[in-house]
């Protein structure tokens, strides 16, 4: 697996402060580019401000459709960060390394994009503050907590947190890093940021145990997140596709299959962007296809189980929304779109070493679980909505207007931009992280023995 | 908060829907639409699939041609007394009254639409449009009833103003409120008089009556929702009765 070549403090320094000291010369038109498409897209939702809910393409009985789709998407992209940086740290899987700080920052984007989704596709969204702080003393009343919407901005205000601070807590050496290589206002800017770091051994010892405190911290919400997330649809007796006792740990599972992907096809990005073939090496994607194969798995068995029961009390409404799910125009299609990319076509090319070392292919398959694991949510919503109960009088379905994709154009454009905001700013492979694995990894010759460099605790 | 006058209301309302003598004829659909201050269901708000019709008729067709018969039933909110919408709501603006009936306060409202999801009887209404009306029909809206706005969610109230004004009025005449006094305004509008409203506490009420028929039955009663409107089934000579909702 050691197919790396040891090098120097400076080299690389100056190959992964490559974005920062200098600015790549792609980046200034694609960061104008994703301007345009965001701005884009806050008109849109200026236009749902103005003139409703209407402008979509939601109806009665499908009242939520692609924007709650795009909530669950962003969520189960944010069980990136937790898992890679978070799981990994704690079972001390050595390849984690140079992807742990992009997988954190994947996280805090997609949840600030989610965020978006179920405010703007309230009725009334200048309303929406005593759904999400219980604040409103005067009247007596507070939300509901009975109501899985009141612990979705709970959970996803926690997750926010922590994975901020995490973040935050695992920038700090490099920020000392970069105040000490840059002048003017930029060095006065890292100054404040960097928190007084100066790298002696108390400051290591304490970022180390903030380090590994969070992320034991932050497995709880690991598992709540997406729990929570699949209870808006669980607790609902009345859709036959939705009332189902598997909802949790089956989005739980999703998401972690969605989000690793996610951060597959980020690595894939970055060491095309900037170059970094020394750092983002083949091994990673090696090791990330493999985790993503049980994870498949694991996720496939989920959906199968769920299938499973639902059609198993063989009820008409039942077997009447799952027809619409898998043999119906168009909704046959996107299922067929939706298991070919979550599962059937990626998941045994990964059983190939040679696929899982390429990374162009590494980078399509991650993309094509992404789309998969959309459509997924896509066919849990709009059809259980469409096909519900047995009162085929309302039965009905949904097209989803203009301005709705426009939004989920949105979404990506958001996030992209984001990212690429913040590799202008901060590095995105952790120096420190980088240059520590190279100890662990180093001998020494000490007579004729070679003892590893660094012994662990 | 139960306030002390809710806890001694003692009334507990309800509907009878006799599916036997319901005719389809929609006078009841268009009673609550003038009532109520519905939204008017125009062309493009059909072809939108938003319609508003706080009570519809739904038909059904039964029999191979050319034996075929069309079935109505009318449809409105039940009034659960286990109400799937009333635990999802964020903001409790929709809960249950000490009366039975499980209402709407427009003002929390900010529009999640997620009790429009948990009501496995779709008769909750979403304002996805600031509603209008034609000049003519502006003098026409029901000063009791509140215009609602765009962004939030309605549903069958029973009538409430009705039902407020009926309790006032025996109250000011010093009289028991008798059945019958209240009537919402399909029931008023009911040719047939399929449809009869009362007080299920009162045990000798029409509706108390009737609920306790043979021929009761609730919409969808394997979700356990205990809905305060009961159905009586339709009778068919040559059959008997046809029972439940399948």
């Amino acid at each position: 697996m050691q197919q790396r070549r040891i090098l120097d403090e400076f080299t690389i320094n100056r190959e992964l402060l490559r974005g920062n000291l200098n600015t790549p010369k792609w980046w200034l038109p694609t960061v104008l580019g994703l301007l345009v498409v965001v701005l884009f897209g806050f008109t849109l939702m200026g236009i749902m401000f103005n003139k409703g809910v209407g402008v979509t393409g939601l109806n009665r009985p499908v009242y939520w459709g692609l924007f709650i789709t795009s909530f669950v998407f962003w969520v189960g992209i944010s069980h990136a960060g937790i898992m890679i940086s978070a799981i990994l740290r704690l079972t001390q899987a050595e390849w984690r390394r140079p992807v742990t700080r992009a997988a954190e920052l994947l996280t805090v984007f997609s949840l600030m994009t989610a965020l978006f989704f179920p405010l703007i596709h309230a009725g009334r969204p200048w309303r929406i503050f005593y759904w999400i702080t219980p604040f409103d003393f005067s009247r007596g009343i507070f939300p509901n907590p009975r109501s899985p919407l009141i612990w979705d901005p709970f959970a996803i205000g926690t997750y926010l947190t922590g994975s901020t601070l995490f973040l935050y807590v695992a920038l700090l050496p490099d920020l000392g890093v970069l105040r000490d290589r840059t002048t003017g206002w930029k060095h006065s800017f890292y100054t404040v940021a960097s928190l007084g770091w100066r790298g002696n051994p108390r400051q290591w010892r304490l970022q180390t145990v903030a380090g590994i405190l969070l992320s034991a911290l932050m497995l709880p919400i690991f598992v709540s997140v997406h729990s929570i997330v699949s209870w808006d649809f669980a607790v609902t007796p009345a859709v036959e596709g939705w009332h189902s006792t598997i909802f949790a740990p089956y989005f739980v599972i999703g998401a972690v299959h969605s989000g690793v992907s996610a951060v597959v096809t980020m690595m894939a990005l970055m060491r095309w962007l900037w170059g970094w073939e020394n750092y983002i090496r083949p091994e990673h994607f090696d090791a990330l296809a493999r985790l993503l194969i049980v994870v498949a798995t694991g996720w496939l068995g989920f959906t199968f189980v769920e299938l499973i029961f639902g059609v198993y009390s063989l009820e008409a409404p039942e077997r009447a929304l799952r027809e619409m799910q898998m043999f119906t125009w168009p909704w046959n299609l996107l299922f067929l779109i939706f298991f070919l990319c979550a599962f059937a076509i990626p998941v045994p090319l990964w059983f190939f070493k040679r696929v899982r070392n390429n990374i162009a292919m590494m980078f399509w398959t991650s993309i094509l679980v992404n789309i998969g694991m959309w459509l997924e949510r896509f066919l849990i919503i709009v059809p259980g909505l469409a096909r519900k109960q047995p009162f085929v009088f309302t039965w009905d379905s949904y097209t989803v207007s203009y301005l709705e994709w426009g939004l989920l154009l949105w979404s990506f454009a958001w996030v992209l931009m984001l990212m690429l905001l913040f590799s202008k700013f901060f590095p995105l492979i952790p120096l420190f992280e980088t240059k520590e694995s190279q100890l662990f990894t180093m001998d020494v010759k000490i007579g004729r023995a070679n003892m590893p460099a660094v012994i662990r605790e | 908060m139960v306030t002390a006058a809710e806890k001694v209301s003692g009334h507990k309302w309800g509907m009878a829907v006799d599916v036997d003598r319901c005719t389809g004829c929609q006078a009841c659909v268009m009673a609550c639409q003038a009532e109520n201050n519905t939204t008017l269901s125009t062309e493009d708000v059909y072809r939108q699939k938003r319609t508003f019709a706080w009570i519809r008729i739904e038909r059904y067709w039964y029999g191979e041609f050319p034996d075929v018969k069309a079935r109505f039933i009318p449809i409105m909110c039940q009034h659960c007394e286990n109400a799937p919408c009333e635990p999802v709501c964020p903001v409790f603006a929709t809960y249950h009254n000490t009366e039975g009936m499980n209402v709407q306060i427009y003002n929390r409202c900010v529009g999640t639409r997620y009790c429009g999801n948990g009501c496995p009887y779709n008769v909750r209404f979403f304002n996805y449009w600031e509603p209008v009306w034609p000049k003519s029909l502006r003098n026409q809206l029901n000063p009791d009833v509140t215009v609602r706005s765009r962004g939030i969610m309605e549903k069958c109230s029973f009538c409430v103003q009705r039902i407020r004004r009926g309790v006032r009025e025996a109250a000011r005449d010093g009289r028991e409120l008798q059945d019958g006094d209240i009537e919402p305004a399909c029931v008023e509008a009911c040719p047939t008089n399929a449809l009869v409203f009362g007080d299920y506490n009162d045990a000798d009420s029409r509706v108390s009556v009737m609920r306790n028929d043979d021929r009761k039955y609730t919409l969808l009663d394997k979700l356990n929702t205990f809905p305060n409107v009961v159905y009586l089934a339709q009778v068919d000579a040559t059959e008997g009765a046809t029972g439940g909702h399948e």
